[in-house]
């Protein structure tokens, strides 16, 4: 029994470049992505919709920041933390997005040697990936904490636009959930990987199918879009 | 038998995808701090205006850029894939062109109607 849909094609496909390259490839009643399994592709078209979801999100943003007479609160300011005796601006973000791009590097490096089928660095990679993540999450709650704190709330705050807050709390809220569910994928993703089932083909739990270890890159896919949605956030809310 | 040959032709799929040295995902990591960095440093410094607006936006760029195209390998995608990835979302800017638009009108009402109307 066939239990899976051949996804790649070992010939080489003999396409005209460009246009007509693309033309070609989606014409005629045919596969459009043609060495791309169904998992890749799939996650990358979830991946376009989650774009469009927090493009709205921040423009929603830009557009209540346009439009209000109140002054906005200063990031520099309200994301700036006392280290010693120094008032250092936007420090806590500024680690954030680090932790965010460690990760991301450790993850890409996973992908890597799941590709070369060495079990033990890949489980060793997703699961650094994994604590990355969650320290992520860990800095981000106490972010939260400190500024619920002090008084922000999503309809008002002590420093001006009330807008500010229902901005924040819902792009970085956002974006926090996606860095969780990621840690939890990767974390299973991770125990598949050590387990071996890839090697041994064995079924999942879930499907009953036989796993790859394309997964590894699946799963970094999706990591690397919530590194990327930050980039966009880190400059656009943080550094506007 | 049909299973055994998709398999095997599932394999060797992979190992031709990827023979990227990991000395390029370091030096690409490397890359992604330093601008980082430069994002951050636009803030320490104070920078402002125009000239905050494009470093910013610049480096941003820069960071999406070699994210998207290393790190989710879609330098080595087929175009056609390319394409349907990121072709839509350059449509946003033209949504973001219309807010702004909108806002700067939501804008000149308000301070049209709350200034003179109290």
């Amino acid at each position: 029994m066939v239990d899976m849909t051949p996804t790649h094609i070992d010939a080489e496909i003999v396409r005209p470049a460009g246009l007509r390259g693309i033309v070609a490839d989606w014409s005629s009643d045919q596969r459009a992505f043609k060495n791309v399994s169904w998992g890749k592709a799939m996650m990358w078209i979830f991946l376009l919709s989650d774009t469009f979801i927090f493009s709205c999100f921040l423009l929603s943003y830009m557009t209540v920041r346009m439009s209000t007479v109140v002054p906005w609160p200063n990031p520099s300011e309200v994301f700036a933390l006392t280290i010693g005796a120094e008032k250092i601006p936007l420090i806590l973000i500024a680690i954030m997005t680090f932790v965010l791009i460690s990760s991301s590097g450790t993850m890409a490096m996973a992908v890597n040697f799941g590709y070369r089928r060495d079990r033990w660095k890949t489980a060793a990679l997703m699961l650094a990936t994994a604590a990355l993540g969650a320290t992520f999450v860990g800095m981000q709650a106490f972010e939260w904490t400190k500024l619920i704190g002090e008084g922000v709330r999503p309809w008002g705050n002590p420093w001006g636009a009330p807008q500010f807050g229902s901005s924040f709390f819902m792009i970085t809220g956002f974006h926090g959930t996606h860095v969780t569910i990621g840690v939890i994928f990767l974390i299973l993703m991770a125990r598949k990987v050590l387990r071996g089932d890839f090697d041994q083909a064995r079924r999942g739990f879930f499907t009953s199918r036989k796993g790859r270890y394309e997964i590894v890159e699946i799963t970094g896919l999706y990591w690397h879009f919530v590194d990327l949605v930050w980039v966009f956030i880190f400059a656009l809310f943080y550094l506007w | 038998m049909t299973q055994v040959m998709a398999e095997t032709d599932l394999h060797r799929g992979e190992t031709k995808a990827q023979h990227h040295p990991i000395r390029l995902y370091l030096v690409v990591w490397g890359w992604l701090f330093v601008l980082s960095t430069c994002s951050y440093l636009v803030d320490y410094f104070g920078l402002s205006g125009y000239l905050r607006w494009s470093l910013i936006l610049l480096f941003m760029i820069l960071k999406a850029g070699l994210i998207v195209a290393i790190f989710m390998h879609m330098a080595w995608e087929r175009l056609a894939l390319i394409y349907a990835i990121l072709v839509p979302p350059m449509l946003i800017l033209v949504f973001v062109g219309i807010m702004i638009f909108e806002s700067n009108y939501t804008l000149l009402t308000r301070l049209l109607f709350f200034a003179s109307g109290s």
